[in-house]
């Protein structure tokens, strides 16, 4: 639930649902965000002109000329999201190539956690991951959470270029690079397949926060020779 | 007719077509773009007759070198901008900022460079031929989202115009007060007590200077360092234009228009609607200080710039 709403200067909405980071407040979090979509898009809130859900945030942009602060925070506090039990979630299942050219930095993750490749490859693909959250790039997922034994901090410098595709790890997240970008995650594989795609303009993001999301490995020539 | 188009002689520094920017897409990554100084570009759209969302060229410091290519357009430009019109036989023409002009086949528009300001915005009548992507024209050469495939302009393209020729052009005119910013009001961010005491003095007492890594996604600011006193990350959460965020190094950066949809640095402040024009508008090198405003005062301060805006755009009818 929501513990605090503040103002994020004077055209957007804060709220807080807590300081953890786990699937059952990003829950609340999305499930406020779907509600007030649909409200927006129904116009029986007026003014809202961007809603940024997190791991336990939730940011409403508006409009100034529209609506204010007080105005939109009146409605958020009437809303009550009564049974948390969400629509069934969607299930991806994306598949990975983990060969030496793609998985850029598995060999010094092995050497850091003192682990074989292949010991974290295996806990990789062993788990079915949570959709928190989608951005930083279009259609980015963040997703959790890995098995403890393979949780590492970002690299010390981050690189210049990631190339799209790359699948990284990151603390208690793992994420896909929709398209070549800045980043620091420990990149351990790349898939092939389009996790975002611009031309489709009403349903671009492949991955939505809520969605579960499994990994299972291919070959090189599975890779070259994929076709979405 | 044949089409009329503009082609492309000299690019400029940073020459893209913006409106008001996209909406609500933030939760799957992509940001709102648009105008930098969206009051010069209403206005810059409104001295052609145009719809004030339409899309417009936008250039940084040193704008493009345009040649007409067959009809006739109605232009302006608004900004703080040094152009020139070359008329037939090579004859040159100082141009005038917020006002319209009549420019016929194979006469160039010099855009030569903004004076004491970042950013200045060249409006057809008619506006140009270019597909909306997500609802908008806004192009984000970052994620190259946008028209022209998110791509900034470069030489030799042609840029299309809907309208091929001009019917009745009526000269019009306003008088626009072009000043730079020394302070910027905002309001306290959601970690604002994440930094040490004389850190927050600092920031509202000490002179901030605007570094040259400034873009369209952010603005990053030089300065007495703010000492984190909690924590120099917070988890990843939702960013807005005009937030001031504070990495490790302690040096503020100010969010514009391309920023990241999310980011994981603490918010010492956000920079309040009113002020983001002018904020976008300083040159490398400019000096300003912060002064904190609270929410009433914020949007107060907001209901003047709109009707400031509003004056100028009946001042134009």
């Amino acid at each position: 639930m929501i513990k605090n709403i503040s103002n994020l200067g004077d055209a957007a909405l804060y709220c807080d649902f807590g300081k953890e980071v786990n699937e059952k407040i990003n829950s609340y979090v999305i499930s406020y965000f779907n509600h007030l979509k649909k409200l927006a898009e129904d116009k029986s809130i007026q003014g809202i002109t961007n809603l940024s859900p997190s791991y336990n945030k939730l940011i409403v942009s508006f409009d100034l000329s529209i609506t204010n602060f007080q105005e939109i925070k009146n409605k958020i506090e009437t809303i009550k999201i009564l049974n948390n039990k969400k629509k069934k979630s969607k299930k991806i299942e994306v598949p990975v190539c983990c060969e030496e050219k793609y998985a850029l930095d598995l060999l010094i993750l092995s050497k850091k956690l003192k682990t074989s490749s292949e010991e974290i490859l295996s806990l990789f693909f062993a788990k079915e991951y949570f959709c928190y959250m989608t951005g930083f790039i279009a259609g980015m997922p963040f997703l959790g959470d890995i098995d403890e034994n393979i949780r590492v901090d970002r690299l010390k410098t981050p690189r210049v270029k990631v190339p799209k595709g790359s699948v990284g790890l990151t603390e208690q997240f793992c994420n896909i690079y929709t398209f070549e970008s800045p980043g620091g995650w420990n990149i351990v594989g790349n898939t092939p397949k389009k996790i975002f795609n611009k031309v489709d303009l009403n349903n671009p993001a492949l991955i939505k926060p809520g969605d579960k999301v499994s990994f299972y490995k291919i070959t090189k020539e599975e890779y070259l020779n994929w076709n979405d | 007719m044949t089409e009329a188009y503009f082609e492309i002689l000299r690019a400029g520094t940073n020459s893209s077509i913006q409106d008001q920017g996209r909406k609500n897409l933030y939760h799957i990554g992509i940001t709102i773009s648009g105008a930098m100084d969206q009051k010069i570009f209403k206005i810059s759209n409104a001295l052609v007759d145009n719809n004030l969302n339409e899309g417009v060229i936008e250039f940084a410091y040193q704008g493009p070198l345009l040649k007409l290519k067959n009809g006739s357009v109605n232009f302006a430009i608004t900004g703080n901008i040094d152009f020139n019109i070359i008329r037939k036989n090579s004859i040159i023409e100082k141009g005038k900022c917020f006002q319209n002009y009549f420019l016929n086949k194979d006469e160039e528009l010099d855009l030569i460079y903004t004076k004491n300001s970042v950013f200045g915005y060249l409006a057809v009548e008619g506006g140009f031929k270019i597909e909306k992507v997500w609802n908008s024209y806004s192009t984000n050469t970052k994620a190259k989202i946008g028209p022209n495939n998110g791509e900034k302009f470069s030489i030799g393209e042609k840029i299309y115009l809907k309208k091929p020729e001009v019917k009745n052009f009526e000269k019009k005119n306003i008088e626009y007060n072009n000043s730079v910013a020394t302070t910027i009001r905002i309001i306290k961010g959601t970690n604002f007590d994440y930094f040490s005491n004389e850190a927050k003095n600092n920031f509202f007492n000490k002179e901030y200077q605007v570094t040259n890594l400034s873009d369209r996604m952010g603005m990053r600011l030089e300065g007495p360092k703010l000492e984190n006193i909690v924590n120099t990350n917070i988890k990843s959460e939702g960013l807005v234009k005009g937030v001031v965020q504070v990495p490790a190094d302690g040096n503020p950066i100010i969010m514009f228009s391309d920023h990241g949809s999310i980011g994981g640095y603490p918010k010492i402040a956000v920079i309040i609607t009113a002020d983001h024009d002018k904020a976008a508008q300083l040159i490398p090198g400019s000096k300003i200080k912060f002064k904190e405003v609270n929410l009433d005062e914020a949007e107060s301060l907001f209901k003047t710039y709109s009707k400031e805006t509003k004056s100028y755009l009946e001042k134009i009818k």
